[in-house]
Formats: structure tokens, sequence, C-alpha cells
């Protein structure tokens, strides 16, 4: 029960902090909004071609809305030293670490809804299967938050964890199938996609747009799984070994 | 009586460095135990594990298992169960480390919360803390637009809001201003006399003098000297002192007196006064005769102590100004 206390103070405490500072709401608004529209004309194809595009755009705006706001308030606490009044606190170092990152994989969330509002105004989306879409949502919500995490407990500067986090974001838009299939991929760089979550999550918001996916659900679910609990139980070890001495 | 901290062979290594090499030291229940020491002495580093954000070190590589450091909390093995001793834990850093987004109030609630305090409770806590520390008219302020004591009076205010039963205190009063500091010794001293055991830091020996009931010198990791400030204070040279104020001839009768009494030194400074030193305590009615029959006015007879700042100085060989003054450069402040 304490530590529960504890978990939805520290989850308050950040959305109040900054998730939900005017800078990074509109921040989480303007970033899906552009990637709609830019996809949106790029691809010249009208509405018809909304389904196809939003899995790619609601992959991205969560990828990038649950990593960014993660690894730089994870790493500008513990330089300010406020981190280390939350690891001196009798907090389960895993409930600890799950309350900083629930506000993120929440902002992620929502920053998912902003294209698939759009797309909804734009076209039909009767025939989408809401609950597979949904729990795709969280599932890619919960790993990018978690690599966001991994980023974060990697480096000491706060401008480490932006450019590590363009590190593996930015090759991500590329190699995950985001909008064009992993099969037209070069053969050598096909193996670099299934080692990145996005690529699982694009497949199932696919699929629940009855859209071809390249593997089958229950496969992308569980490999999603297993990388949201690698990169949690890494984040912890790192935790652990760098900030626990 | 209970040991509420109790350290044996705690060690704790940086690569090469050996920050603390071998540190036992025992802290009863109720009292101000001081931790003082130059910068780089080990005195953060082992509060950092003592409070769980370090793990101590086996002391040498090819340690059996009976020479590993071993640290109780209140009789909690902290190698087992830390998170269970820190729920008895208020820690208090030597940087103000509270959230500077936060207001004064939401700070205190906040840090209430991490201790599992229900949300009627640490209300109440926190507006009893800001009146205590007299922050009652900042609450609502930005921990941010605080000045350097208000934030440190916060940041010890948030160390308590659990009620522990034990606080650490690095350097609580290093960097704000002399009626700041004041104001945090008294609530220092206000919550010992509650029953909270105080580990304190600090690099002001006149602080540690004033406020410890034991202190331990720390220097290059190791603990040199604990004791009571009163044994400390006894066992510098084993010298007794007395200054007396006489109305007139002091030089003369100073000669007097080493002429009568031949286990005595005595020393006339230009201010009318006398300093007698001895090996032995000094017997002050002899004195005052003999004084008195040569036709001088005795108006005062007093003690002197050697101060804790001289004992540190003989105990340990560093000057006491240099450690202040490095930390005070450090600290970008003056106390």
């Amino acid at each position: 029960m304490k530590a529960w206390i504890a978990f939805w103070s520290i989850l308050l405490k950040d959305m109040r902090a900054y998730y939900l500072k005017p800078p990074n709401v509109s921040w989480g608004l303007i970033f899906p909004l552009a990637w709609t529209g830019m996809f949106f004309v790029k691809s010249g194809s009208g509405v018809e071609s909304v389904r196809d595009l939003l899995p790619g755009v609601v992959t991205l705006s969560v990828l990038f809305g649950a990593t960014s706001l993660l690894a730089v308030t994870v790493t500008f606490e513990k330089k300010g030293r406020s981190f280390d009044r939350l690891l001196l606190a009798p907090i389960p170092l895993d409930v600890l670490m799950l309350a900083k990152t629930m506000g993120a994989i929440l902002f992620g969330v929502a920053n998912a809804f902003v294209p698939i509002l759009l797309g909804a105004m734009l076209t039909d989306l009767s025939s989408v299967n809401w609950f597979t879409l949904v729990s795709g949502v969280v599932l890619i919500a919960v790993s990018s938050t978690f690599l966001g995490l991994f980023i974060a407990v990697s480096v000491s500067e706060v401008f480490e964890a932006q450019t590590f986090s363009n590190f593996f974001r930015f090759p991500m838009i590329f190699l995950c199938g985001l909008f064009f299939p992993i099969e037209r991929l070069p053969q050598f760089l096909r193996p670099l996609s299934y080692i990145l979550p996005p690529t699982y999550g694009t497949d199932i918001l696919r699929a629940s747009m009855s859209r071809p996916s390249s593997l089958p659900l229950a496969l992308n679910f569980l490999a999603l799984g297993l990388f949201c609990v690698a990169l949690f139980g890494g984040s912890l070890l790192n935790v652990r070994r760098r900030w626990i001495a | 009586m209970q040991a509420m901290i109790e350290v044996n062979r705690l060690v704790k290594r940086f690569g090469e460095v050996t920050a603390v090499a071998g540190v036992d030291f025992r802290v009863q229940a109720g009292e101000i135990f001081g931790f003082l020491g130059p910068n780089g002495a080990g005195k953060t580093t082992t509060i950092n594990v003592l409070t769980g954000l370090a793990r101590p070190d086996p002391p040498a590589a090819a340690a059996v298992q009976a020479d590993a450091s071993t640290i109780r909390i209140a009789g909690i093995d902290c190698s087992k169960n830390h998170k269970a001793a820190q729920h008895l834990m208020g820690i208090v850093p030597d940087e103000s480390n509270l959230y500077p987004e936060l207001t004064g109030y939401e700070n205190l609630c906040f840090c209430g919360a991490l201790y599992g305090m229900r949300k009627a409770d640490r209300q109440a806590r926190a507006r009893e803390l800001l009146g205590k520390f007299g922050l009652a008219e900042a609450a609502g302020r930005k921990f941010a637009g605080y000045s350097r004591g208000m934030k440190r009076k916060l940041t010890i205010a948030a160390g308590i809001v659990h009620r522990p039963s034990l606080l650490f205190l690095d350097e609580p009063t290093t960097g704000i201003d002399v009626a700041a500091a004041r104001q945090i010794r008294q609530l220092i001293a206000g919550l010992n006399a509650g029953g909270t055991t105080v580990f304190l830091t600090t690099h002001y020996i006149e602080e540690a003098e004033r406020l410890c009931h034991r202190i331990a010198f720390i220097v290059k990791g190791r603990i040199v000297r604990t004791d009571t400030v009163e044994n400390l204070m006894r066992q510098t040279g084993g010298q007794h002192a007395m200054d007396f104020t006489v109305s007139k001839d002091a030089v003369r009768l100073c000669a007097e007196i080493v002429a009568q009494f031949p286990g005595l030194q005595c020393r006339a400074p230009a201010d009318g006064s006398i300093r007698i030193e001895s090996s032995e305590p000094v017997r002050v009615g002899p004195l005052v005769r003999l004084m008195e029959d040569r036709g001088a006015e005795v108006s005062e007879a007093r003690k002197i102590r050697p101060s804790l700042e001289e004992v540190f100085v003989a105990i340990t060989g560093i000057e006491a100004g240099t450690m202040r003054q490095e930390k005070e450069k450090k600290m970008g402040g003056n106390a």
C-alpha cells in the first residue's frame, strides 16, 4: 500500500511537472500532426492511403513522444540529484522505475490518438480491430518508454540522452517497415529490423487495420513483450550497477 | 544503550581509490554523532553507503564472508534489507536537492508520499513543518525561487517529514548565512531533544562542538579518534589552564606565583590578566589568597578549556581553518 502511495505521487508529480506542461502538450500534438500531414501529402494517393500510412505514423508518434521526455527528465533529475531522493526512499526499485516510466507511457499513448483521430476524420475506420490497435499502441508505448529509460540510465548528461535517443530513433524510421515493407530493404539490413521493437509494433497496427502484415500477430505481441521485459530488466541492472554502485 | 547504527569494517573503493578504508563505529540511539574530516576524507561516501545509495566493498580482494562489511541500522542488517532500514531514516544531503518546479508545500507533501504517508497526514505535517521552519509565507512559492538558507531549511524539513528515528545530515549549514545556520543548529538540537538520533557531518568544528555528544575524526578514509566532546578535550596534552583578572601588578604577581608554586607556569599578558597553566588541576583558593595578600583584587577566575579545533589539529594535523575555507570555496558561500 505504501509503495502504491509513492507510485501515484511520483506519477502525478511527473505528469504535472513534465508531461502536462503546455510546451510538451503542444509538442505532443504538433509532432504527430506534422508527421501525418507530411506522409499524407507525400503519398499523393488521397484518403485511400490513410489506412496504409496510419500504422507508421502512429508508431512514430508514440516512439518520439515516449522516448523524448523520459530520457531527458530522468537524466535531468539524476544530474540535479533529486533522483537520489527517489532511490533513498523505501520503495522497491522496480516500483520506482515503473512510476517514473508510467507518465511517458501515458504520454506516448495519448500521442498515438492524434493521428488516429485525424485518420478517423478523413476516412472510414469502422473495420479497424480496436482491441488489437489499442493493445498494439500500449505495447509500442511501453517498449518505447523502456527504450528511453534504458538510454537515460546509460548516460550522464542531458545532451547525451538527446543524441543517444536519436541514434536509435532515426534509423528506426528507415529500418522498421514504418512506411514501406521490410521486404523492400536490402537483404543485409533486414536482420537489423528484427532487433528493433517498432518493427513488431507497426506490424500489429497494420494487422489491426486489415492491412498485410509480415509476421503472425501472436509472434508480434510476444516479441514486443520480450523487448519490454529485456529493456526494463536491463535498465534496472544498469541503475543498480551505475547509480547504487 | 541500543545502537542505532553499527558499522564494522566498512570499505568503499572507487577504482584504485579507497574512499573508506575499514571504518568501524557505533551510534547510540538518541545521540548526535558528529563525523568530522576534511574534503575527500570519506564522510559523504560513508553516508551514501549507510543510506543505501552506494554498496560497500569487501575489505580485500580475497576476503572471506566473515570479513565482509556489516551495517546494521536499528538492528536491521542492511546487506539483506536496506529498504526496511530506509523507512527509519531521514536524509539531508549536502546539496539542497528538492524539485525546483514544485512549491515548498508540494515538495514536502511529495517527500511524505515517498514514505507512504497518507494525503491528510502529509498535508498536515507539511503545514506544521513550514511553520516550524519559518517558511509558512513561502509555502506557495516554487523551490527554485528560494534563497540558499530557505532551500537548506526546506531540505531539512523534507528529511524529517516522515518523522524518522534516525536523521543523516550532510553539511547542513555549509554555504548559508550566520542567522540561518544558527536557526538550523537550534532545529537540530530540538529534533534530538525529541528523540531523533542524528548523524552529522560538518566542516565547522565549532558546530560539532556545540551540537554533538560524540565525534569521530575521519582522515583519508580512516577514523583516527572517536570519543565524547568532553573526553576529546581532556586528552589534549593533559594541560589545565586558568585565567585570573587582577586589579594591578599582574607581572609581579606572576613572578611570585611561580616562586611559591613551582609546579605552575604563569604568563601575564598586557590586558591585566594572569594565565596559569599546569599538568595538574589548578587549585584556585591558594592562588587567590596569595594575590589578595599582595594587595591585588581578583575580579574573575575562569577555567580555560582547549577548543575542539585545537584537539582536531592535534589529532589530525590538519588546520581547521584550511578545511573550512576549502569547503566554502567549493560551495561558493560563507557561513
